[in-house]
């Protein structure tokens, strides 16, 4: 193996994959290391939707450019993938819900999205489980839902076709200053840039990575075809995924490809304990019922745990890691990695290439965080 | 929905033999006790057909003196999770149990190992215990031609009684060799006599049928359904034609609630003191759990494991001794039917693996390690759980699922709340 390369990337989830995959393409030399196997820690873990989110001028900058990439990726992706343009139904349970209803439909619409606004009926038409009472909705088409796990073995292999080399099972010790890494066994290997794309992990190589593990709870149903249609989100999501301190839970239902429902969702802000804690999946499975009762008698094959990568302010860290433009980093993007994988692979590739962006790429630098720019944010 | 809460001294999961010994002698020293069981019947895989009625001697006895004692069960009740300390969690047909206990007895017994080989997935081809059962519950079988294969004691027992119910065994092929098997068989007066009689008796039954050790399925083959099964001796490959292929390869422990109570495991065993104790206080094993190693054994484990819950430790001690030949047969058995290499190779690229997923051999030789292999091709993750393909997959390539999560069965959502 040669001990020299324009990039290594560090960290094998989907955003290492789309980073490989991104400057492999555009003629760089890469190298990927993984401790774990390929898509073993959130991308393995997660929900896996691609969806369009407006918290923030910022945030839907991101998800927006990102989920239009995977559009255009859409069809060369292979059938283990599992993309399914399903589109999301963004529940609203009660009048005031339907407000924000109102609001998003405008804020989509404008921006050139299909969006559709539900009433009560129209719901129960789209979706015959939901519970009858519940005010409307609002659907917006163009989201999806994929296999995270095979979506970064494809841009991996992608990646290797381009000439890029992935080493899982390659525990990376330290990412040096000079653009090298080194392993516990002595070798170091240099490169032109190392990219932090650890997720969780990110903050172990860079002090300058504020990102914090919160916990959620899934449970993957029997197959049921034809049970749902759409992926569907409680209004009250937002709410829950604000929620900075304590535990939440907030219902969010993804249709799989197998027939399979994927059931969420919960966080914790202070938990480190990887097992399954039964009071919040009764929590999160109670909230689920209150929106589609008909899940009771719906069988659960399995339930596990994962811990997502999330910031102070909501937005991922792309771009440099200190001022020497050797380290750069790619995580921190809590519950929407998988969304803004690819587009945060190109902002951070064209960062390093000098080339011009189609977003602008500050509302993401990690320097908002350094000490002194915590105003600016 | 319905929600029951009960409290009890102990609570023991299952309802074969080692639970019974154990609900025998836990309740007979003054202890409240509930039996856990998934089936719809006493007595386990071993004693499926002495219930409701025993027929054998043994059966008769210990149903007779179960009966004769407080022991609550709960059949048709399976156990999903463990949601808090001292706490299980049960799925029952109309709803779902929790119970509080004070000390626990796991003897949850076994399943048949299922080693893939291309057209094992044909239709017709069945586990051996699988087709024991359907037998015994008047499935008919007369006039069938049944091939018999796979490895350890169950094999003769399973041919026997398909034969008595008027089945043709074309063949029965034990993949281990004869010297194995007899050193085996040389072992049994002094470490388990009762299992000679029980030899006899099967062997008075399968009197004509051939019976081939070093001798092992292939392949299967069929359009619709079986048709007839390639067997080799590793020399040699010849057909046979048949109705029915009834396999399995011995057996395996149901090690995932043990497991996900965090019980210490050695050798696909769970690790157990003098007691019967595991590595987590009050929590007790007994029987195939610890070793397989058959009737006698698990009557024995239940017996330490419910007297040891009681807290009658003296008497507990007194069986050690018989306990120990037992543990010696169970070795004795691991090593006359060791599995031979040859038979983890019969999968060609095509050959499915999981079942629940339709995950193939070659899919899976594309991986290093279980995880990555089960993140891409969901090998393991259906319904079953990876309870059919885990053995392959760790015979095979050397993986093992060593993450179990609740539910360690599928249940019904209602049923987590």
């Amino acid at each position: 193996m040669r001990q020299s390369y324009d990039v290594i990337i560090v960290g094998a989830g989907i955003i290492g994959a789309s980073c490989a995959a991104e400057c492999a393409a555009s003629g760089l030399s890469v190298l990927v290391l993984d401790k774990g196997p390929i898509g073993g820690g959130v991308t393995g873990t997660c929900m896996g939707h691609i969806v369009i989110l407006d918290d923030s001028e910022a945030q839907f900058a991101l998800t927006r450019y990102s989920q239009r990439l995977w559009n255009e990726l859409a069809t060369k992706l292979p059938e283990q993938a599992e993309y399914v343009r399903c589109g999301t139904i963004w529940v609203a349970a009660d009048q005031e819900e339907m407000q924000e209803v109102h609001r998003k439909y405008k804020s989509y619409t404008e921006n050139g999205l299909e969006a559709e606004i539900l009433d009560n009926k129209a719901l129960l038409k789209a979706e015959p489980h939901l519970a009858a009472d519940l005010a409307g909705g609002l659907l917006v088409k163009q989201d999806s839902v994929i296999y995270p796990p095979a979506a970064a073995y494809y841009l991996l292999k992608q990646s290797h076709k381009n000439g890029a080399v992935v080493r899982s099972a390659s525990e990376v010790k330290a990412i040096l200053p000079e653009g090298a890494v080194g392993f516990s066994c002595g070798t170091i290997i240099t490169g032109s840039v190392v990219i932090n794309a650890c997720g969780c992990q990110a903050p172990e190589f860079s002090k300058m990575a504020p990102i914090k593990k919160r916990k959620g709870h899934l449970a993957i149903t029997e197959r049921r075809d034809g049970f749902l249609n759409h992926q569907i989100i409680e209004l009250g999501y937002l709410k829950s995924a604000h929620a900075a301190a304590g535990d939440s839970v907030a219902f969010n239902i993804q249709p799989r490809k197998t027939g399979q429902m994927l059931v969420g969702s919960s966080r914790q802000n202070d938990s480190d304990d990887p097992s399954v804690q039964h009071h919040i999946l009764s929590k999160m499975i109670k909230r689920a019922f209150k929106y589609m009762p008909d899940l009771r008698d719906v069988q659960v094959t399995r339930t596990w745990t994962g811990f997502r990568p999330a910031t102070d302010d909501k937005l991922p860290l792309i771009g440099p890691d200190g001022d020497s433009g050797k380290i750069w980093i790619a995580a921190g993007h809590e519950g929407l990695g998988i969304t803004c994988a690819l587009g945060t692979a190109k902002l951070l590739c064209d960062m390093i290439m000098n080339r011009p962006s189609e977003i602008d790429t500050k509302p993401y630098c990690p320097s908002r965080f350094a000490k002194g720019n915590t105003e600016d944010v | 929905m319905n929600e029951k809460l009960l409290e009890f001294d102990i609570a023991i999961v299952g309802a074969g033999p080692a639970s019974i010994a154990a609900a025998c002698a836990a309740s007979e020293n003054g202890k409240t006790v509930v039996m856990l069981e998934t089936s719809p019947w006493f007595g386990g895989q071993l004693w499926r057909s002495e219930f409701p009625r025993a027929k054998t001697r043994q059966a008769i006895k210990w149903f007779t003196h179960l009966s004769e004692t407080s022991a609550k069960a709960f059949l048709n009740t399976t156990v999903i999770d463990a949601p808090a300390e001292n706490t299980l969690l049960a799925e029952t047909s109309d709803g779902n149990l929790r119970v509080k206990y004070d000390k626990l007895i796991l003897a949850t017994g076994t399943r048949e190992i299922f080693l893939p080989f291309p057209g094992w997935t044909l239709p017709n081809v069945y586990g051996a215990g699988a087709m024991q059962a359907l037998a015994k519950a008047d499935w008919p079988v007369e006039g069938k031609r049944i091939a018999v294969a796979g490895s350890g004691p169950l094999l003769f027992a399973v041919a026997a009684n398909l034969r008595i119910r008027g089945a043709t065994i074309v063949l029965t092929a034990e993949q281990t060799d004869l010297m194995s098997f007899l050193k085996f068989g040389m072992k049994l007066p002094l470490l388990a006599p009762s299992k000679i009689l029980q030899a006899i008796k099967y062997q008075s039954r399968l009197i004509g049928v051939t019976y081939k050790t070093s001798c092992w399925p292939v392949e299967a083959y069929g359009s619709e359904q079986l048709e007839s099964v390639m067997f080799t001796n590793g020399k040699r490959n010849w057909k046979v034609d048949c109705d029915y292929l009834a396999c399995a390869f011995g057996l395996t422990a149901n090690l995932e609630l043990p497991r996900l109570l965090g019980c210490k495991i050695n050798h696909d065993a769970v690790f157990v003191d003098d007691f019967q104790q595991t590595s987590l206080k009050g929590v007790y094993c007994a029987g195939e759990l610890t070793g397989i190693g058959g009737i006698d054994s698990a009557l024995t484990e239940g017996q330490i494991a419910g007297l040891a819950a009681a807290g009658k430790m003296k008497q507990a001690k007194k069986l050690r001794r018989t306990r120990r030949r037992y543990n010696k047969f169970e070795k004795a058995m691991a090593k006359g039917f060791a599995l031979r290499r040859e038979l983890l190779k019969l999968a060609d690229d095509e050959t499915i693996i999981c079942r629940c997923e339709d995950v193939t051999a070659g899919q899976l030789r594309e991986f290093d390690d279980w995880k990555s292999a089960k993140l891409q091709t969901r090998c393991g993750m259906g319904p079953c759980q990876g309870r059919i393909c885990g053995c392959a997959v760790k015979e095979m390539f050397g993986w093992e699922n060593l993450s179990i999560r609740p539910p360690v069965y599928p249940a019904k959502m209602k049923n987590l709340e």
